[in-house]
């Protein structure tokens, strides 16, 4: 586009055709230039790119093995003396396994060998025979085929995340139990099956027993809070912002404060959660109301900044013929201009809600980090969310608990997906332009 | 409970809106004459159902926030002397013990009598406000619909007074923002400022020393001597510049590709991508950091014979800098778009390339934008929690190598708040004078920031 005319008139005079000349000298290089910073710009956008391929397909390909349970089948005597139609709840089942261990395995006799027999399956795989048991009564005094749970340990083993072949010093299994393994999958007793615990158990300090029931259950109590708080809030501020507020100091101030509030570290409003609702107002510690609370303020500068944006998106042709026929400000812009308004709006909030679902570090300093089993049952009770559920689950020791952090965090993009794509497609659907 | 009040109080209201509409249209003789009225007859019935409401839920809200520290008062009071007169945090103990014994929980010590009556007094004053709240609650309630359903009549202008109470809402809400940030400001100021009474402020602002471990009683010799927050702030700056170092190029390459280069169907395709990584929750990064990044590079230093600390600066701020690459291209994209076309046509009109015209021609027209942004982008990085608690070290070194671990204002507040925490020590409002300092830091870029943005916005429009 740029190149000199090759034919230029020869009655150019002698400086101009030296000009020329330098230029056509240079221009090769110039070229060269002009490559190289286009490549380096789509070499920064495929660099980034890269690495969002990267980091999902490392997380994908930790994560993945943990919708599977490793399971061991074993044959178990449901033995009368130990469970009868008077203690089917607390019958100690898990005494039923051990004895089918043995049964298994009958050369062990030690102690110490036993007990790293009976370390093969969870400490939960009780549950499961007493779930066959209450099922079905009439086994009780027969032999029955279970499925149960295997250690973390173990099942770590048979994904294949621990490698067989390390000296025994470096397992958490020893050769004697790789021994047992490797017979029990000689006879077929070994197999991977859907992990229904972890989208139905609480947190656990047993990598196997642990779920993310408890922190989605807290999540959506505590997005719950601040969708009911911020979505009214942030659309009343918005509209009076920008519909109502006369220009003066005060409405400036109010301007900047927010557009200040969606630069302050989400941390800082930890510590007035901390500050402000735990030890001035004495609200319940680690519960979702709290939580809930901290992430509206948080949020709200988003939701109002969005609205107001749809808001100065209608144009003010409908304001003027509302006005024109006799409404008031307030029904013109209720009748009129929030509804048009109002998917821009949602936009902005369903974005706000989805960062707010990703947020850990307010959440930390307003107690959600707790070790909680139970499933919480309301806005009061001790909580955590699913970000704050990986953060501890990515602190703990155990190899297992890699793969459930893993599988959590693909589980917590899963949410983020569906919300962005909802926001995506509201906006695609409602927004009318102009 | 509240729930239930809750409840009970949309019922009421709902009837007062029958209320107030039948009325008025019973006064002024049936629906056919409903359009002599002054105001349109379904606010004469939110006028009614306003009154019914709204002076009861703001009774409950305050109810609600105060009942807490007014029960502990009342029960502080009937307590002996010999309690009241520990000092506080020893009385937030008592209380907690009292509370655990009202709700027949477990309790830390052995509970001597004057406890135990504490705890049966406490139980009764909760029964007690149970009951009174429904009471005045719905007294109120009821009062309140019976004013409104006294006032309206077929010339009162129901719709002013329902738009004023509506427009009182609007206000409130707007205002909210103001309040957080006065809450903010107060709240870490109150707890810096007992900080200071405690560690001098030149002490914690000068010193080269952080070991807040060693200081578990405020009265242990040289405890104040380990609150220097020079090499925590010094680790912050550290992370914060290996991370711009990696998202300001790429940030800025890939803004200035994206808006001057690319084909519309790959910016298409790709912003959005780029915008997912925005996305990613913090903590998502912070593990990949941990778990994948600071593992690699400890191996890649291993094989050339570097010792790389497993929690480096180089690993948390890289995966950082990934984080904020989003930030800086959307925003720099932003405002070289709105670089006018004028000028890329003449630069490119004398002769000069593409290359040639947005380095000399669009990124100085831009660049205060651009710095707008990248300042923007320097107070998250700052600000940025997670990646650094999970990736980063504890331990304040006070070291400019990025291979070192180091420790960061976030990380330092996340280890001194979360876990057991005594209050009124030294150890817990530190955390909150480093919440001070990062409040106000973040807080001097994004006003520096806004204000260029908004400069060079104007100067375009």
């Amino acid at each position: 586009m740029n190149k000199p005319n090759p034919s230029a008139s020869p009655a150019v005079r002698p400086s101009l055709s030296r000009t020329v000349t330098i230029v056509q000298a240079s221009l090769e290089k110039r070229y060269r230039a002009e490559k190289r910073f286009r490549l380096l710009g789509l070499s920064a956008v495929v660099c980034a790119l890269a690495f969002l391929a990267v980091m999902f397909a490392d997380i994908i390909a930790k994560g993945h093995t943990a919708f599977q349970q490793t399971c061991l089948l074993l044959d178990l005597f449901v033995d009368p003396d130990v469970v009868h139609v008077g203690n089917l709840d607390q019958a100690d089942y898990q005494a039923l396994v051990k004895r089918s261990l043995e049964k298994h395995f009958p050369e062990v006799t030690g102690r110490q060998e036993k007990r790293e027999l009976y370390g093969l399956v969870s400490s939960g795989a009780g549950v499961a025979v007493r779930h066959k048991v209450l099922e079905d009564t009439s086994v009780i005094g027969k032999t029955i085929a279970v499925w149960v749970p295997a250690n973390d340990d173990v099942d770590m083993v048979i994904k294949g995340h621990v490698d067989r072949n390390l000296p025994e010093s470096e397992r958490r299994l020893g050769d004697r139990a790789l021994g047992w393994i490797e017979t029990l999958e000689s006879q077929g007793r070994i197999a991977k099956k859907w992990n229904k615990t972890f989208f139905t158990a609480g947190d656990s300090r047993e990598p196997e027993l642990a779920g993310i029931l408890g922190a989605t259950v807290g999540s959506f109590y505590t997005l719950l809070v601040t969708l009911a708080l911020s979505f009214p809030i942030g659309v009343a501020a918005a509209l009076y912002l920008e519909e109502f507020a006369p220009k003066n100091r005060w409405t400036d101030l109010i301007e900047v404060n927010i557009n200040n509030l969606a630069a302050v570290p989400s941390i800082v409003f930890g510590l007035l959660g901390l500050a402000v609702f735990l030890s001035f107002f004495g609200l319940p510690r680690s519960s979702p109301l709290v939580g809930g609370l901290v992430l509206t303020l948080m949020t709200l500068p988003t939701i109002i900044i969005a609205g107001r944006a749809s808001l100065q998106a209608v144009p003010p042709s409908i304001r003027d013929a509302a006005l024109s026929v006799g409404a008031s400000r307030m029904q013109a812009v209720f009748h009129h201009v929030l509804p048009l308004a109002l998917p821009g709006m949602l936009t902005g909030t369903i974005i706000g809600m989805a960062r707010a679902l990703g947020e850990t570090a307010p959440l930390l300093m307003v107690g959600m980090v707790a070790f909680i089993v139970d499933i919480p049952r309301g806005l009061t009770d001790p909580a955590t969310v699913l970000p704050v559920q990986i953060y501890l689950w990515a602190d703990s020791a155990e190899r297992a608990f890699v793969e459930k952090t893993s599988a959590a965090i693909l589980v917590l993009l899963a949410f983020l997906i569906v919300m962005n794509a909802a926001a995506v497609y509201l906006r695609n659907r409602f927004e009318r332009r102009w | 409970m509240p729930g239930m009040i809750l409840l009970a109080l949309l019922v009421l209201s709902s009837a007062a809106y029958v209320l107030g509409h039948r009325r008025v249209l019973r006064m002024v003789g049936g629906p056919a004459r409903a359009r002599t009225l002054a105001s349109r007859p379904r606010y004469y019935g939110t006028y009614v159902a306003l009154w019914c409401a709204v002076p009861a839920l703001v009774l409950l809200v305050l109810w609600l926030f105060l009942e807490p520290v007014v029960l502990d008062q009342l029960v502080l009071r009937h307590l002996p002397d010999a309690y009241r007169n520990l000092p506080s945090e020893r009385v937030s103990l008592l209380m907690n013990d009292i509370k655990n014994l009202a709700k027949g929980g477990i309790v830390s010590a052995q509970a001597d009598p004057a406890v135990q009556e504490a705890a049966e007094h406490y139980r009764r004053l909760q029964a007690l406000a149970k009951t009174a709240l429904w009471g005045v609650v719905l007294s109120l309630s009821a009062l309140g619909l019976h004013i409104g359903y006294r006032k309206i009549h077929v010339s009162f202008r129901a719709r002013n007074q329902v738009e004023k109470v509506i427009q009182v809402f609007l206000v409130a809400a707007s205002t909210i923002a103001v309040f957080t940030t006065i809450g903010i400001v107060f709240s870490v100021l109150f707890e810096a400022l007992r900080f200071f009474r405690l560690v001098p402020w030149w002490e914690f602002l000068f010193g080269l020393k952080w070991s807040p471990q060693m200081a578990i009683r405020a009265d242990q010799v040289g405890a104040s001597g380990a609150f220097g927050m020079i090499p925590v702030f010094t680790g912050t700056l550290l992370i914060a510049a290996i991370a711009m170092s990696v998202a300001v190029p790429l940030g800025l390459l890939s803004a200035i590709y994206l808006s001057e280069y690319a084909p519309k169907g790959f910016r298409t395709a790709v912003k959005p991508i780029l915008e997912i990584l925005a996305g990613i929750p913090t903590v998502v990064y912070g593990f990949f950091a941990a778990l994948t990044v600071g593992p690699m590079l400890r191996r890649l230093g291993e094989s050339l014979g570097l010792s790389v600390a497993s929690e480096s600066a180089l690993a948390a701020g890289l995966v950082m800098g990934i984080m904020i690459v989003p930030f800086v291209s959307s925003l720099s994209d932003d405002i070289i778009t709105a670089v006018p076309n004028d000028l890329r046509d003449g630069s490119l009109a004398l002769g000069a390339t593409r290359s040639e015209t947005v380095k000399r021609v669009v990124l100085p027209a831009a660049l205060p934008g651009i710095v707008g942004g990248i300042l923007l982008g320097v107070s998250r990085a700052i600000g940025e929690t997670m990646i650094v608690v999970m990736a980063a070290g504890l331990a304040a070194n006070l070291t400019l190598n990025p291979l070192a671990a180091v420790t960061t204002v976030t990380v330092q507040i996340v280890t001194l708040l979360v876990g057991d925490q005594e209050f009124d020590s030294p150890k817990t409002l530190a955390a909150f004078a480093l919440g001070l300092v990062l409040f106000v830091v973040t807080l001097i870029l994004n006003i520096i920031a806004l204000v260029v943005v908004r400069k060079y916005r104007e100067q375009y429009e």
